[in-house]
């Protein structure tokens, strides 16, 4: 297949799998700021949202703190935010449009029909409560068509793959970045690790990635740090973990037509080693090491690996 | 302002109804507005969702707009429908003898039956195709004749599109939407199909495949991008054949051989069916600045391993002046008398026709020669005094650059408006594919000026569309 049009099917699953993340994201934190009366001028949700959203440097360019309200219209409609949720959309649809003939009818439907109906939620002044959780229910469930619809409708051929493997590099990105959060975020004060505030942070990680339910299926028990990161890294149930993210992104990878195995071969090397280090890993032995060192690996590793995807495959 | 020729309806609405229309009359009397009202939001919807829309570079606001769809259908005859069709095949085959004779011996010139100049000094000759033989010695492979009609038997040619015309994805689709919104309508019409285009225009593709090509021919369709008024419908060609839409930078040259840059390697191009001007396509021999082509397509070409279509230099055969001679052209290269008619027109290079022209400038419609989309021309009798004056004052400085023609009584048809249902005047853009054989699709795209009296129907003035039905009965 084209060159361009694997790049566009590979940007256009990549935004629209960020634009879900964006939106859960936010629903968390406005979840969260809600059930805490204490203190109304803790902003901590919002800083954390920012910095799982993996926006922090350009946010703070632009705003000097990090409160609902900045937070939201970075998140939601600001054109300056490549990663606000109006652009990923934006993004995804010019890529589509770009290969429309690559795509199913379906698929193309299901994206354009999602860029014309985000217009509707674009207004001029600040989002009402209501309509914010309106608009971010309306996010996941157009992402999920799309993602659903290319998934049923697609043949499965090279251009599939490449989709696929968008998403599920972006989805790994976005989860490491979710429980990286946890380092960054200030407790009020050091007694409170595993105190309250604690707990009701790693149950927010839980619930972004919807996995509260997960949780209780595998663990059964009260929410232990541990046991959140390993669900998020190492089980390859759970669809949004890191293991499960790089068996998708592998498999895919080996099902594409290399036209130079040797230049397309460094994607593979890495994807795989990663994978193998996920799939053999122990959870004790990732924290002894430093849950953060690990993560930040591994997000570089994404990115390394997306480069070298583009390389390997000449986009 | 002159008082209006009589005008040709050719529904004959509200009271004359001719027989092609009885069926699309009874059905517009019996159904309820309110229904149509739906039915044309739905319309909308469905353009919008399928992503149906077109770039207007001059004006601001949305960037990607519709072209307004009307839903009362132009309809025609069978046999009107055959006389038509025979008289374009013969005008499309003359078009193509001559392209190929100007840059070979340039008989019709040595004849004296063309003059020289409108040959070698138009700027649409395009010296690097002279003596290059195309596959069947086909150039303008995709052709749209614009016609109009005045009256039960009168058509003219108003233009001839050689290069690259557009719009035929709107003669499919409308259709497609009609029979969306309507089917039980169709049930009882018994209406030519259109839907074949797609499969119509890549048997022509392949018919040219170039002398070098072995075994099936790979055809590719090549955007200038997605920021191009006419993406979708590259777009939608594309994918109607089921071929690759590629950009300039996914195709290379290489020993003078085609490729498109694959995630699984190269792969050899053997037909490009261009949507990019001349100017643009290859660096190399024209706008070395250009990004949109590629370097060396012509090359590829003129080696006998690349057919593109439509070739380049075909826009010869489309300008306005050249327009005055085609029925000569068909005198000259069929031996035949021309079965459809031009305009009478007038060349303003010449001094009677540029008098002539000044003289009743309040009635004439004046066109520049190499102009197009509505752009560059006046219509008289509609024309502001302003307007006209400053028109003039391009026509004297240039007298060349235009000619002049008698306003025509457009024919209407029906149309929704406003204030309900009024006629409005229609053209007719008929496709014709030109290969191993001639393929027309019956009907072709019906152009409607949605304003009052207008006579413009491009659709970056305000000009709409209508599906056109020919009867197979």
């Amino acid at each position: 297949m084209l060159a361009r049009t694997a790049s566009n099917l590979f940007w256009l699953a990549r935004y629209m799998e960020r634009a879900d993340y964006i939106a859960r994201l936010l629903q968390v934190a406005g979840r969260m700021s809600a059930v805490r009366v204490d203190d109304a001028e803790d902003n901590s949700e919002w800083e954390s949202a920012i910095v799982a959203a993996g926006c922090d440097e350009t946010f703070y360019e632009k705003h000097e703190v990090a409160n609902s309200e900045t937070v939201i219209s970075y998140l939601t409609f600001d054109r300056d935010n490549p990663s606000s949720i109006c652009n990923c959309i934006e993004t995804s649809r010019r890529n589509a449009r770009a290969v429309r003939t690559a795509l199913t009818s379906d698929m193309w439907e299901a994206v354009n029909s999602s860029w014309l109906e985000l217009r509707e939620f674009e207004t001029a002044e600040p989002m009402s409560e209501d309509r914010l959780t309106e608009f971010l229910d309306w996010v996941k469930s157009r992402t999920s068509l799309v993602h659903g619809v290319y998934a049923n409708t697609m043949l499965r051929r090279d251009g599939f793959h490449f989709t696929r493997i968008g998403q599920f590099l972006e989805r790994a990105d976005n989860t490491a970045r979710l429980l990286d959060v946890k380092y960054h975020v200030r407790l009020p004060s050091a007694q409170d690790v595993g105190g309250v505030v604690d707990y009701y942070q790693w149950l927010a990680i839980l619930r972004v990635v919807g996995a509260r339910r997960a949780y209780r299926v595998l663990f059964k028990g009260q929410v232990e740090p541990s046991q959140v990161a390993e669900l998020l890294i190492l089980r390859p149930e759970f669809p949004r973990s890191l293991v499960f993210c790089f068996e998708q992104i592998t498999l895919n990878l080996d099902a594409i037509v290399a036209h130079d195995p040797k230049l397309s071969s460094e994607s593979k090397r890495i994807a795989h080693s990663q994978y193998a280090g996920l799939r053999f890993g122990r959870i004790e032995q990732i924290i002894e090491q430093g849950l953060h060192e690990y993560l930040s690996e591994l997000i570089e590793g994404c990115e390394h690996l997306g480069a070298e995807i583009s390389n390997g495959h000449l986009f | 302002m002159p008082t209006a020729p009589a005008v040709f309806d050719e529904m004959g609405w509200p009271d004359q109804i001719r027989a092609p229309y009885a069926l699309v009359d009874a059905w517009l009397k019996s159904i309820p507005a309110e229904q149509l009202a739906l039915k044309r939001r739905e319309a909308e919807v469905l353009f919008r969702r399928i992503g149906i829309t077109f770039a207007v570079y001059t004006e601001g606001g949305d960037p990607e707009r519709l072209i307004p769809f009307d839903l009362i259908p132009r309809v025609m005859a069978q046999a009107e429908w055959q006389s038509l069709s025979k008289g374009l095949e013969q005008r499309t085959r003359a078009l193509n003898a001559f392209i190929h004779d100007v840059y070979h011996d340039a008989e019709i010139v040595k004849a004296g039956r063309m003059p020289e100049r409108l040959v070698f000094n138009n700027s649409e000759f395009r010296a690097e195709m002279v003596g290059q033989d195309l596959p069947h010695n086909v150039y303008s492979h995709i052709a749209g004749i614009d016609m109009v009609r005045t009256g039960p038997d009168e058509y003219y040619v108003l233009e001839d599109n050689c290069r690259t015309p557009s719009g035929v994805s709107y003669m499919v689709e409308n259709r497609e939407v009609m029979m969306r919104l309507f089917p039980d309508l169709f049930r009882k019409a018994g209406v030519a199909p259109v839907a074949h285009y797609g499969d119509s225009l890549l048997q022509t593709l392949r018919s040219v495949a170039p002398p070098n090509c072995e075994g099936e021919p790979t055809v590719v369709l090549l955007t200038p991008g997605m920021h191009n008024s006419a993406y979708y419908e590259h777009a939608f060609l594309a994918d109607e054949m089921g071929i690759d839409l590629v950009e300039g930078a996914d195709l290379l040259v290489k020993n003078e051989i085609c490729y498109m840059r694959g995630t699984d390697g190269l792969t050899r191009v053997d037909v490009i069916y261009r949507r990019i001007d001349d100017d643009y396509l290859d660096p190399l021999v024209f706008k070395p600045e250009s990004m949109l082509g590629a370097p060396g397509l012509h090359f590829a070409s003129r080696a006998g391993n690349l057919t593109l279509t439509n070739a380049i230099g075909a826009g010869i055969a489309d300008d306005k002046a050249v327009y005055i001679h085609v029925p000569e052209m068909i005198r000259f290269y069929l031996g035949e008398e021309p079965l459809l008619q031009n305009v009478p027109t007038h060349d303003c290079s010449n001094p009677e026709d540029l008098a002539y022209t000044l003289a009743h400038i309040n009635e004439l419609v004046v066109k520049a020669v190499h102009g197009s989309g509505g752009y560059g021309m006046l219509v008289g009798p509609h024309a502001s005094r302003q307007e006209t004056e400053d028109f003039v004052a391009q026509l004297k400085a240039r007298p060349s650059d235009y000619i002049s023609q008698p306003t025509l009584a457009l024919s209407t048809v029906p149309t929704f408006v406003e204030s309900g249902v009024a006629p409005r005047h229609v053209d007719l853009r008929p496709f014709v594919l030109s290969g191993e054989e001639i393929r027309i699709v019956p009907g072709g795209l019906t152009r409607v000026a949605l304003r009052e009296g207008s006579l413009v129907v491009n659709s970056s003035q305000g000009g709409g569309t209508k599906d056109t039905w020919v009867l197979e009965r």
